[in-house]
Formats: structure tokens, C-alpha cells, sequence
């Protein structure tokens, strides 16, 4: 079972903050098929919400095929967005881990690291995209 | 719940004029409005404690002022917390149940129970938070099908507020109860509520879907503009300005604008805030 936490800061909207958290889930495995998600009951009374929105985000979670409603049962997953490299996950993260570690010990502080990957990664994207290009 | 022209006059001022609003059954409606708007009135109307000087007010088709089977599905948490302090919690909960055909004393136990509220404990010994928690399960052992709440979390800090508010909504969808809450928490009422009701200087200024409410508000925001400059621009909810500079909340979108104003999407609260800062003269004007 998954547990949501609503941020009222963020500007999205919370029933699409719900069905990006499920999203997550699935993508790490956290839900797999046939796992059911959290009762409407149960998420309104955590959160303190409004019951339509939790139903809204689960009608939208139906609507793209990833969960099903059973009659007076609840909500179950469909189908995991686990890629198969989902068990390569811990090797890639102890990895990430290491090489976060060099770039402390260089003297980097957290900001400078987040924008030398999210411009590395950027930068893969595009160059991978245009070699295939090339390619074909 | 539904009114219909609805007006309450205290000798010379009227505390709400002109009210016609509907609460379809199982919504979660927030009414809010600046102090003195005539929220209390239209609460207390609602219940039957006050009589309508004009118009009518209707709760599951009749007026609940002298209908006794009516007030008997109606649940109300007033503003001061009504309990008897030097009461038990356990003698709190068999007076009501004496004076309520449709107790559920189960229910009531098992929810105090699940927010450790001791029974035995004398009503003034308890934190504001757990007396504010037992007006309310007191409301709810009615079973009401419409409970009516007025500003029940003002005085309670945000943890107190986020439970009161956890036990309102886990019975909200237990029953499928309509609700009314007067409160001046409007974040807490976005992410709580599906309806809004908004009242300003006695006047109902919208009454309906909470997510259509914001629809077509623009803000705009430029320089200094004078009388000529404003006249151009319709459907000003709200002005503001300084010495440099102007912000006009408005209605009403798919006009173009002056290349002068700087156009923004406002959030739910600035609108809110926009129409509670409205003078008397603006309410006539925009309704």
C-alpha cells in the first residue's frame, strides 16, 4: 500500500498530484499488478480532502488502462510501468552514489551538481536523437 | 438546503438581503466571507434558530424553523463550541442522546475512542482541539443529513484543524451527508470543499461549483491608470493601487487587452481575496 502527501504550495492541481504519485509508484515498483491502491474513504480522511478530487484522479488512473475499479472492493492495478530495467536500478543508483561522492570531495555544492546533470542529461538527449537520425 | 429570496433585517440594517442559492445534497459547500458579511445569519437560518424577515429558506423541502423532523436531520456545530464544561464527555453524549431520536451512540463512542478522548474526563479539562472534536461527533451521532458548521476550526492550530477536519470528512463520505462550513481558512476550503458560496456586505456574490469559480478572473497589473484608462476595462471585480502602479482583478476573459497591462492568471485565494475586499458601492455594482 502507497500513501499520498499533497504539496498546497506547488500550483498542481491535487488530483493530478495523486495521479503522479501513482504514476512514481509503479515506474519504481512500489505498486505492481493487482495491488490495490488506497480507499477514497481512506485517502480523505488522511489528507483531509475533498472525496471528489481522490475520485477524479483515480477515474483518470482508469482512463489511461493502469487501474481498475472492482464494485465495493476498490482500486487495483492494471498493469506496472516498470521498464525492464527496473532491477538494474540499485547497480545505477550505487553508481550515481559514488561518482555524487567525487564531485562533493571536488568542492561542487549541490546546486552546481544538479544543473552538470540535468545539462548533461539534456545534452545526451539531444545528441542520441540526432545520431539516430544519422543512423536512419 | 435551497433559498429563495432570502432576508434577514435586525431593527434598521439588513444582516442578509436577497439571497437565492442552492446546495444540491451531498456537497461539501464552504461559505466564506469578510466578518460581519452575514454568514452566522445565513448559518443560523439554516438551522431554524433564526426566522427569515423576507424570502424563504428550505432544508429537505421545508422550513426548518418549525419543522421538528426536519432540525432532527440537521447536524450544527456553532462558532463557540457549544458543550457543557463542567459535563463529562460520557454525560455529554447521553444528554444528546436523550434529546435525539436518531442517536447512534456506537458510532460516537467508537470515533472519541479512536481520537483517545477519555470518556470520563470532565468537558473544560480537555484541549480545544478534543472539545471541538466532541461538538462535532456530537453533531454526527444525529446521523444529520445536512450538518452545518460555522468557522468550527478558527480557534484550533493546524494540527487540531487537520484532524477535526479528517473526522468531518471520513463521516462525509461514511454517510454521504451534505456539509456547510463557514470558516476564513480559504486554502483549507479549496482543497476541502466542491462548492463555494460567497458572501459579501449581505449580498450573495457567487453560489456554485468551486471549480468553475475561478474561471475567466484575470488579473491585470500596469501602471498608474487614470479614471479615463479604468472606464475601458469592464468587469473589475477588485482595484488597487499605489502611487506607480495598478491591479485590477477582473471577470470575464476572451478580451483582448491593453498592451499596458500586464495579464496574469490569479490563484483561487487572490480571487477570493478580491471579492471579500470589495466596498458596498463594488457589490451592488458586480452582481
Amino acid at each position: 500500500m502507497i500513501e499520498f502527501h499533497l504539496d498546497g504550495g506547488s500550483g498542481v492541481a491535487a488530483y493530478m498530484q495523486i495521479v503522479h504519485q501513482v504514476k512514481q509508484a509503479l515506474r519504481l515498483g512500489m505498486l505492481r499488478t493487482g495491488d490495490q491502491l488506497p480507499t477514497v474513504r481512506d485517502v480523505v480522511s488522511t489528507l483531509a480532502i475533498n472525496p471528489n478530487t481522490v475520485l477524479k484522479a483515480y477515474r483518470e488512473l482508469e482512463m489511461e488502462g493502469l487501474v481498475a475499479g472492482r464494485q465495493g472492493q476498490g482500486t487495483f492495478v492494471l498493469k506496472s510501468l516498470a521498464g525492464p530495467a527496473l532491477a538494474g536500478h540499485a547497480e545505477l543508483r550505487a553508481e550515481l552514489v559514488e561518482w555524487l561522492e567525487r564531485a562533493w570531495r571536488a568542492g561542487m555544492d549541490d546546486e552546481s551538481i544538479a544543473a552538470l546533470l540535468a545539462t548533461t542529461l539534456r545534452g545526451q538527449i539531444t545528441a542520441r536523437a540526432k545520431s539516430e537520425e544519422g543512423a536512419a | 438546503m435551497e433559498t429563495i429570496d432570502l432576508g434577514k433585517r435586525y431593527r434598521r440594517s439588513w444582516a442578509l438581503q436577497n439571497c437565492s442559492l442552492e446546495i444540491p445534497a451531498g456537497r461539501i459547500a464552504a461559505l466564506i466571507g469578510p466578518n460581519g458579511a452575514g454568514k452566522t445569519t445565513l448559518l443560523n437560518l439554516a438551522v431554524g434558530l433564526l426566522s427569515p424577515t423576507e424570502g424563504a429558506v428550505r432544508v429537505f423541502g421545508s422550513a426548518p424553523s418549525d419543522n421538528p423532523e426536519a432540525l432532527g436531520r440537521i447536524g450544527f456545530v456553532a462558532q463557540d463550541r457549544p458543550l457543557y464544561r463542567s459535563f463529562t464527555v460520557s454525560e455529554m453524549l447521553r444528554f444528546g442522546a436523550t434529546l435525539n431520536p436518531r442517536w447512534d451512540d456506537a458510532m460516537a463512542r467508537s470515533r472519541l475512542d479512536r481520537l483517545n478522548i477519555p470518556l470520563g474526563q470532565k468537558v473544560h479539562k480537555l484541549s480545544g482541539g478534543q472539545q471541538s472534536q466532541i461538538a462535532l461527533v456530537l453533531a454526527l451521532a444525529k446521523r444529520p443529513e445536512l450538518i452545518v458548521l460555522d468557522e468550527p476550526v478558527a480557534a484550533l492550530d493546524p494540527l487540531a484543524r487537520r484532524e477535526f477536519l479528517q473526522t468531518l470528512l471520513d463521516a462525509t463520505v461514511e454517510t454521504g451527508m451534505t456539509v456547510l462550513l463557514s470558516s476564513h481558512l480559504v486554502g483549507e476550503l479549496e482543497r476541502v470543499c466542491d462548492y463555494l458560496v460567497l458572501l459579501n456586505a449581505a449580498r450573495v456574490q457567487f453560489a456554485g461549483d468551486l471549480e468553475t469559480f475561478a474561471e475567466g478572473h484575470r488579473l491585470l497589473v500596469g501602471p498608474r491608470a487614470q479614471t479615463e484608462e479604468l472606464a475601458r476595462v469592464s468587469h473589475v471585480v477588485h482595484a488597487t493601487h499605489t502611487d506607480r502602479q495598478t491591479s485590477l482583478l477582473v471577470k470575464l476573459n476572451g478580451h483582448g487587452y491593453d498592451p499596458q497591462w500586464d495579464v496574469r492568471d490569479p490563484g483561487f485565494e487572490e480571487i477570493v481575496l478580491a471579492y471579500m475586499g470589495q466596498r458596498v458601492e463594488e457589490v451592488e455594482t458586480t452582481r
